[in-house]
């Protein structure tokens, strides 16, 4: 028994070295090719937005993959990762000088600020179950955004300001600087992401989720997905592995939005951003990607932000081509017709090359 | 007297939102999905009352059933095409292609009709009702709402209640593969769920943009995340439960925006979901599911 | 199975990521050397770009700015061109969205862009400025109206400020005695609504006007307005402050119609548009005033002759985004005359000349007569106040 465990760990860990190689080389290259002039703006720009959903991804595939629960409120841990680690950001502006450990900063305060934000609000929602609670997670990301939407924080020689719903309550001295003014949001954020950083935030996430899943908590964790009854009944703590899996799936996600904010100068709370459009979006890269599969997840994730800026050609035609895309493309992964089909496809290419290499 | 009158607004709003979550309850009760197109067919329904009724100049009658018709066509053929061959597959598969088929209809009316505002013109010629000396008025298209409303969600249950279809439907909500053994064309019935739903999303656009009078190609998706809310509220699958929760949830947003804070309504709203489903997980009416070991 | 699966989707992602700079590059030179093709003499041209949403829920704006462009652009090409040099524009979708917008900017820099006409939407606007200051590219935004837009130096708006519209309404009402008691209605979740919202409140209690109800309504409630209404009628409020856009306002219209509440409303450039929707009553807005650079149907020829351009081309009326943005170009022109400008000067070069003639430019536009510019980005023009009458504006 124990010799077929290790057995099998040793073909996790090899999966994962696997995985973490493959991310460096894909870095490396891209490296090289921006070194070499031969990659385009457009693709220089989008690689951080790639990283930031490939991370985010990788958070929702913990809860919904492993922890079997739908979450469509994750853009909302999001929002409160970009929000918090930006508001860090402008504070620590004046004291720290080093952008490395500025971004470290803001991305520590967003994470813990998110992973908090995922333990309270998964106290009560864990309790719900199936549809229930993925309408719950969505209220509560609805929550979010309207909430920061109407706050106002502002700071002076008097020291800081706070107001909601009435930005006109806060009478600002001539030094005074607003944090978070409503919704405009937090302006002019340092640009302090860069695909470096991005993409040692996805191999930092990827080793927690890694580990995470691979230890005793994670099975647990998947025991409770299986069958929760059986899993309570051999002394498993349902509430605390549950809890812990949603918070560390709302601190990734809050990662990435600390990411995502520091790649623009301005943070709003929109329902593009961080509405339930968002969240539904992630949620298609994970399902696209294989639910328990994070590389998949990031492949999903970064293809799925390309494909709308490759299609830019099209025109007013690109989002509706983007649909029809994203339809075939959840056809050809899950309809069973298709899998079908895929199978007898691989097999008949290794037939062919059986019978090549022979 | 201005409690009574933002009762009455929000049910008018609330009537509308129950209308819209009838057709998302009856396609999760029958086929376990969340269709979250169902918002973008209620606005091609909208556009091609717009289209017949303001552009043609259609008589309302024929110009709503025409896009009863066209909309019935729509939800069957998304569901052949899209839905079908993932029924087998895992429930999340479908949800993700039904958000595919949203962004689909959405950006087709976009090229096909343009951004542009249009504005609906009224089906109900109905004259508002004036009470105590005209402080309080019920408009026309709230009485007709919450009539249409009501009939609906009665028609329905007798359909279910009362015909074989409608006994089919029930069966295959129960058990899919017990009601395929004993003889019932889950496929079939399934379509036919499609079909309903789809005429009823018609219906329901009809009303809400004879309520709320601007059509653009993104007119139903917020409506339609807020019936799904409702749906849930009531406690999905349940046909009642869309009644109640819609009412509910209309009347919640009304009394929020009037009493508490017209800028943090929309948390309002969420957090009274939030703790409804935190005391009664299921919904208003919904079934306690008994778990099997 | 898995693992080849993975293997393959991976490859595929990295070809697709070559692929995908391949072509664009490719794609850039073609549609450079197409449009090219058609100019002027040695074949240089400036090349204009254009941000803003032509999908998503924000796309009519977006839309009526590029379509008025086009227009300015083919005008400008027909007369000869900005210094004998024609002009190739092109414009990009963002959806409304601030990293959409930088990858818009991204897409247009592979392209070529030396001039950026753009972003539409305010916070879209702010996420590009930071890259068009890196890169020193001279900016001019049609519409994006909050003052943190132009923070930077190199950036100028063609539009009102936020704060001016707020404080200008707020005088008008208080100047002209049009009431005493006002409630406002605003979008708390659009950087616009609110911004607009936040002055006017501020300028009104300076004048000693009542703000009797400051209700609001947000991206995800924007259907039902009757209670709103209802608040500012039962607080007595003799006028309805509406810095709105008018899809909604012509919604808020309706309802407040519908209950008999009929006060003054008073709307800012956004409601512009509204006599153009499609099908809709205008004798519901017989009566709102509003505070706007252009007017449709004004008398001048330069605004009759570009609705009827507009008209003939998009089967629409042009609202005050279209005018804006058809001045912005004409704004470009100007200032790249001024400049003696090239299309041969790089995109810094070109965008320092350009900045440092703007504030000695004076243009007359659709939007505003002797339009100038500050150095920090502002225009002034001056508002006209507009009134509703059988269906068409009136001065007031």
């Amino acid at each position: 028994m124990k010799k077929l465990n290790l057995k099998s760990m040793k073909k996790q860990t090899r999966e994962q070295l696997f995985t973490y190689t493959v991310i460096i080389v894909v870095y490396i290259v891209v490296q090289l090719l921006i070194a070499a002039g031969s990659m385009s703006s457009l693709m220089q720009g989008l690689l951080v937005p790639m990283c930031t959903y490939s991370i985010v991804a990788i958070g929702l595939n913990l809860c919904v993959g492993y922890l079997g629960e739908l979450s469509i409120g994750h853009a909302g841990f999001m929002c409160v990762g970009a929000f918090t680690g930006a508001l860090c950001t402008k504070l620590l502006e004046g004291t720290i000088t080093n952008k490395v450990l500025l971004l470290i900063c803001a991305l520590l305060v967003g994470t813990v600020v998110a992973a908090l934000f995922g333990f309270l609000i998964g106290i009560p929602v864990l309790r719900l179950k199936g549809d229930y609670l993925a309408i719950v997670t969505l209220a509560f990301g609805e929550i979010i955004k309207n909430i920061i939407n109407v706050l106002y924080i502002a700071k002076d020689t008097d020291g800081f300001h706070f107001a909601i719903t009435n930005g006109n309550a806060i009478k600002l001295s001539d030094e005074g600087m607003w944090l978070i003014n409503g919704a405009k949001g937090i302006s002019r954020i340092p640009h302090l992401s860069s695909f470096t950083a991005g993409i040692i935030l996805i191999l930092v996430s990827l080793f927690v989720v890694y580990n995470l899943v691979n230890s005793r908590s994670g099975r647990a964790i998947m025991a409770i997905r299986d069958n929760r009854i059986a899993a309570e009944s051999v002394g498993i703590n349902i509430t605390k592995f549950k809890l812990m899996a949603f918070t560390i799936s709302a601190a990734i996600a809050g990662a990435g939005g600390v990411l995502y904010a520091h790649n623009l100068s301005t943070v709003t709370a929109t329902p593009a951003n961080f509405g339930y459009n968002m969240s539904i979006m992630i949620l298609v890269f994970v399902v696209l990607g294989g639910m328990g599969n994070f590389r998949g997840s990031i492949i999903a994730a970064a293809l799925l932000t390309l494909l709308p800026e490759v299609l830019r050609e099209l025109k007013d035609y690109r989002m509706l081509i983007y649909a029809i895309v994203l339809i075939a493309m959840m056809l050809f992964n899950w309809a069973p017709k298709c899998i079908e089909w895929r199978q007898k496809i691989v097999t008949r290419l290794k037939k062919n090359t059986g019978k090549g290499a022979a | 007297m201005n409690f009574l009158s933002y009762l009455i607004n929000g049910i008018s709003l609330g009537s509308v939102y129950a209308i819209i979550a009838l057709g998302y309850t009856m396609v999760y009760g029958i086929a376990k999905m969340l269709n979250f197109a169902h918002g973008d067919v209620i606005m091609v329904g909208c556009y091609v009352t717009f289209l017949t009724m303001s552009r043609q100049g259609w008589h309302p009658l024929p110009a709503v059933l025409l896009s009863m018709v066209v909309c019935t066509a729509l939800g069957i053929t998304i569901e052949k095409i899209a839905y079908k061959p993932l029924r087998r597959a895992i429930p999340l598969a479908v949800l993700i292609t039904a958000i595919g088929v949203s962004y689909f209809l959405q950006n087709a009316a976009l090229l096909i009709f343009g951004a542009d505002t249009k504005s609906f013109t009224s089906v109900v010629t109905l004259p508002a009702l004036k009470l105590a000396d005209g402080a309080l008025t019920i408009s026309g298209t709230t009485i007709v709402t919450v009539v249409a409303c009501i009939v609906i969600m009665v028609a329905l249950s007798l359909f279910i209640k009362k015909t074989k279809a409608g006994q089919a439907m029930l069966a295959v909500s129960e058990d899919k593969d017990a009601a395929q053994l004993m003889g019932v064309n889950v496929n079939a019935t399934i379509s036919l769920t499609f079909a309903i739903g789809s005429g009823l999303a018609a219906i329901a656009g009809v009303l809400f943009c004879s309520a709320y009078p601007t059509l653009t190609p993104y007119t139903g998706s917020m409506p339609g995340i807020k019936a799904f809310t409702a749906a849930v509220f009531g406690g999905i699958g349940s046909i009642p439960g869309a009644l109640i929760g819609g009412i509910l949830l209309g009347i919640i947003e009304i009394l929020g925006r009037a009493y508490i804070s017209s800028q943090l309504s929309d948390a309002i709203v969420f957090a009274v979901l939030i703790i409804v489903l935190l005391v009664k997980p299921t919904g208003i009416l919904g079934k306690k599911m008994q778990e099997k070991v | 199975m898995k693992k080849f699966m993975s293997v393959l989707l991976a490859t595929a992602m990295v070809a697709t990521c070559l692929a995908g700079c391949g072509q664009k590059s490719e794609g850039a030179s073609q549609a450079a050397g197409t449009e090219a093709a058609g100019a002027s003499t040695d074949g240089a041209v400036f090349k204009i770009g254009s941000i803003g949403p032509t999908t998503g829920d924000a796309a009519i704006y977006g839309q009526a700015v590029m379509n008025a462009a086009q227009i300015a652009v083919d005008e400008i090409n027909a007369a000869g061109g900005i210094n004998g040099y024609q002009v190739a524009f092109k414009y990009e979708d963002d959806q409304a969205d601030a990293e959409k917008s930088v990858n818009a900017y991204n897409s247009l820099k592979d392209w070529g862009m030396q001039i950026l006409m753009g972003s539409v939407t305010t916070t879209a606007c702010i996420a590009v400025t930071d890259k068009t200051a890196e890169d020193g590219m001279f900016q001019l935004t049609p519409s994006a109206s909050s003052t943190d837009v132009i923070i930077n130096d190199n950036v100028f708006q063609a539009c009102f400020t936020d704060p001016n519209q707020g404080t200008a309404s707020a005088q008008y009402i208080a100047d002209n005695g049009l009431a005493t008691k006002v409630a406002v209605i605003y979008d708390s979740s659009s950087v616009y609504s609110s911004g607009i919202e936040a002055t006017f409140v501020e300028e009104a209690q300076a004048k000693g006007l009542e703000v009797v109800a400051e209700e609001s309504f947000t991206a995800d409630s924007k259907t039902d307005f009757s209670t709103q209404l209802q608040k500012a009628q039962s607080a007595g409020a003799e006028l309805v402050f509406l810095p709105i856009y008018y899809t909604e306002a012509s919604i808020i219209l309706t309802q407040a119609n519908g209950m008999g509440y009929a006060p003054t409303f008073f709307g800012v450039d956004g409601i512009d548009g509204i006599l153009g929707v499609e099908n809709f009553d205008t004798s519901l807005a017989e009566g709102v005033v509003l505070l706007t650079p252009f007017a449709a149907d004004a008398a001048d020829e330069a605004t009759q002759s570009f609705v009827a351009k507009y008209k003939e081309a998009y089967g629409e009326t042009p609202n005050q985004f279209a005018a804006d943005a058809y001045d912005a170009i004409y704004v470009i022109k100007a200032a790249a005359e001024k400049a003696g400008a090239t299309p041969d000067m790089s995109v810094s070069d070109l965008g320092a000349a350009l900045t440092a003639v703007m504030p000695e430019i004076s243009v007359d536009g659709l939007t505003g007569v002797g339009m100038t510019w500050k150095a920090t980005g502002e225009v002034s023009k001056a508002p006209k106040a507009v009134v509703i009458k059988d269906g068409a504006y009136v001065a007031m």
